[in-house]
């Protein structure tokens, strides 16, 4: 717990930049008394969560405490569901991102999200789809500009080398494990400070998986990542920082305990952390 | 071992069967004879047309369609002038139809409340549920007044640079009445819902996840529409412009309660007269006999086959569906 005061005294000394140069900023995502309902059904209660800049932030805990509902309110995706509300705050550099001032599209823009299901569109071409973030937010790059922030994104989300003869295929030709890179690419073209990832392997093969964990790694100095998962072994694998969630039955959820991937792992403060990082529940 | 193992017998292929129960046979013969009974009646509507229309035919020829007069006295008589005042109205109900149906197909969708949705969805159906004389009542007495200012004012301002907007006596409000403009948007009221519905329920169905992905991009909600919802609706859009033309191309009483008959091929469509296949039958089919009520058979052979086809058409659009390229995994 140290570690993590420290890590959030080191954010509040950070000079709140207005430097928006794509991929400068120091990207740190702050959380602060997050509670969440849906109607009347409270899901969160009081989460509060530093992801520092430029690191994997790992959310983990059994289904139904609240972790995608929490991913959710990162990027202002909760409140499209009808019903939905919330309290606290979510600072991304110092800067609230529910400040009735902002737009919703705008933090959208800076925080990116990949989700659970790979989502391309499906009729638009793989060049395309690595480019519609910018087109969908009135942003146009033409001939050599646009070919090289395809192949750099691609590249980034380790699809280059086998999509790079069919670029012109429709998104929807790709396998599944390759569907959800090009949702990693299309997400990191827009250049984005902070990448969500809701569960992005649930649905694929090992390998697939393989190569989804290979990219988080390797964005992970370019980008601030917080993941959904499931799978333990993906958790410690990919991230630096956990948090664990839990909720009880017909309650809502909140964190147990959070902090460095491996002290989570090996060395946990709460017998509940230590239960569900070593599967005997959950 | 397996050097001395023995050569496989090669496989015999079992016959697989299954034995359906006499619950099952019963029902899919029930099912099985109720579908195909429906073939069996378009079938025999058309047979029905083609036996009774072939006099007219027979006599006619290939100037059944080309004539543009309807003189079975004289022996003389075509659907060259009803086909082209049928296409005329069904194009001015397109004309209002379409917009219209388009966004408030979107409204419903995508930006309605959902405590205005349902309700709005219902009242899109009960307005197709209407009788046509409903709205043809309405037409006549109501919206046929108000057509006839913008119909002038149309002709007034753009007829001179528009051949096609000009009218006889521009200055007389009698010349603008029955025609095949006010006609065809008192149709294209009349396929509004249809339209509507058809669009609202394509646009509905686009996938949550690319609508998710869309807006998390940073999209707007409406650069959401334009990059997910219009391009997986698109076959509904012209399935509904499709189904709309099929039900205007028909619609008669409509038709018949507004418009004065007139034989021609009009280039004035709101001039005051025209004429459409289904009105003309409506019309005329108490008095005819012989060779005459022969010749409105074969209109209305002519009436089916063309909306047959445009129903076909919009109903292999419609059901064309993404499932090549769906996002499935």
């Amino acid at each position: 717990m140290t570690l993590l005061d420290d890590s959030h005294d080191q954010t509040l000394t950070l000079p709140v930049t207005h430097d928006r140069r794509p991929g400068s900023t120091p990207a740190t995502l702050v959380a602060d008394g997050v509670s969440a309902w849906f109607g009347d059904h409270q899901v969160l209660e009081d989460v509060s969560l530093t992801m520092p800049a430029r690191r994997v932030t790992a959310l983990i805990g059994p289904s139904g405490c609240g972790k995608s509902t929490f991913l959710r309110i990162l990027n202002r995706m909760h409140e499209l569901v009808p019903g939905a509300a919330l309290a606290g705050e979510v600072r991304l550099d110092g800067e609230d991102i529910y400040d009735p001032a902002r737009r919703p599209i705008e933090s959208r823009r800076r925080i990116g999200m990949v989700f659970q299901k790979a989502n391309p569109f499906p009729t638009m071409s793989i060049h395309d789809n690595v480019l519609a973030g910018l087109a969908l937010t009135g942003r146009r790059l033409r001939g050599r500009d646009a070919d090289d922030l395809v192949e750099h994104s691609l590249r980034s989300a380790g699809l280059w080398d086998e999509v790079r003869t069919r670029l012109d295929a429709p998104g929807a030709s790709l396998s599944g494990g390759q569907q959800q890179r090009l949702c990693i690419a299309r997400a990191l073209s827009v250049r984005p400070d902070v990448l969500l990832m809701d569960e992005p392997c649930s649905a694929l093969d090992p390998t697939s998986t393989r190569r989804v964990e290979e990219t988080i790694r390797a964005i992970a100095g370019e980008v601030t990542v917080v993941i959904v998962t499931h799978n333990m072994h993906q958790a410690h694998r990919v991230s630096d920082r956990c948090a664990f969630f839990l909720a009880a039955e017909g309650q809502p959820g909140y964190i147990v305990e959070q902090g460095e991937t491996d002290d989570i792992f090996e060395r946990p403060q709460d017998t509940r952390t230590a239960d569900y990082v070593n599967g005997r529940f959950g | 071992m397996s050097a001395v193992a023995p050569a496989r017998p090669s496989a015999v292929r079992r016959t697989l069967t299954t034995r359906p129960t006499a619950q099952d046979v019963g029902f899919v013969a029930a099912a099985r004879s109720a579908a195909v009974s429906t073939l069996v009646i378009m079938g025999l509507i058309g047979i029905f047309l083609l036996i009774g229309a072939w006099p007219a035919l027979h006599s006619q020829g290939w100037h059944f369609l080309t004539t543009t007069e309807w003189l079975p006295e004289t022996g003389t008589f075509g659907i060259a002038s009803l086909l082209w005042g049928t296409i005329l109205v069904g194009l001015f109900a397109l004309c209002v139809a379409v917009p219209l149906g388009f966004g408030a197909a979107l409204f419903i969708s995508e930006y309605a409340p959902r405590s205005l949705k349902g309700p709005l969805v219902t009242l899109v159906d009960l307005m197709a549920a209407v009788p046509s004389i409903v709205y043809a009542m309405w037409a006549l007495f109501f919206l046929q007044a108000h057509m006839l200012t913008i119909a002038q004012w149309l002709s007034v301002h753009f007829g001179p640079m528009l051949p096609f907007l000009r009218v006889q006596t521009p200055d007389s409000p009698s010349s603008y009445t029955s025609s095949a403009f006010i006609a065809g948007v008192a149709v294209g009221v009349v396929v509004l819902p249809t339209v509507t519905s058809i669009m609202r329920e394509v646009f509905a169905q686009a996938p949550i996840g690319e609508r998710e992905g869309a807006i998390a991009l940073g999209a707007t909600h409406c650069g959401m529409i334009r990059t997910v919802v219009i391009p997986f609706g698109r076959a509904g859009i012209v399935g509904g412009i499709m189904l709309g033309l099929g039900r205007a191309l028909g619609e008669t009483i409509v038709v018949y309660a507004i418009i004065s008959p007139a034989f021609g091929l009009t280039t004035r469509p709101l001039q005051s007269g025209t004429n459409t296949i289904a009105s003309h039958i409506a019309s005329r089919y108490s008095e005819s006999n012989g060779v005459a009520l022969s010749g409105l058979l074969g209109a209305g052979l002519v009436l089916f086959l063309f909306t047959l086809v445009v129903n076909t058409l919009a109903g292999v659009v419609v059901s064309r569906s993404r499932s090549g390229a769906s996002t499935e995994i």
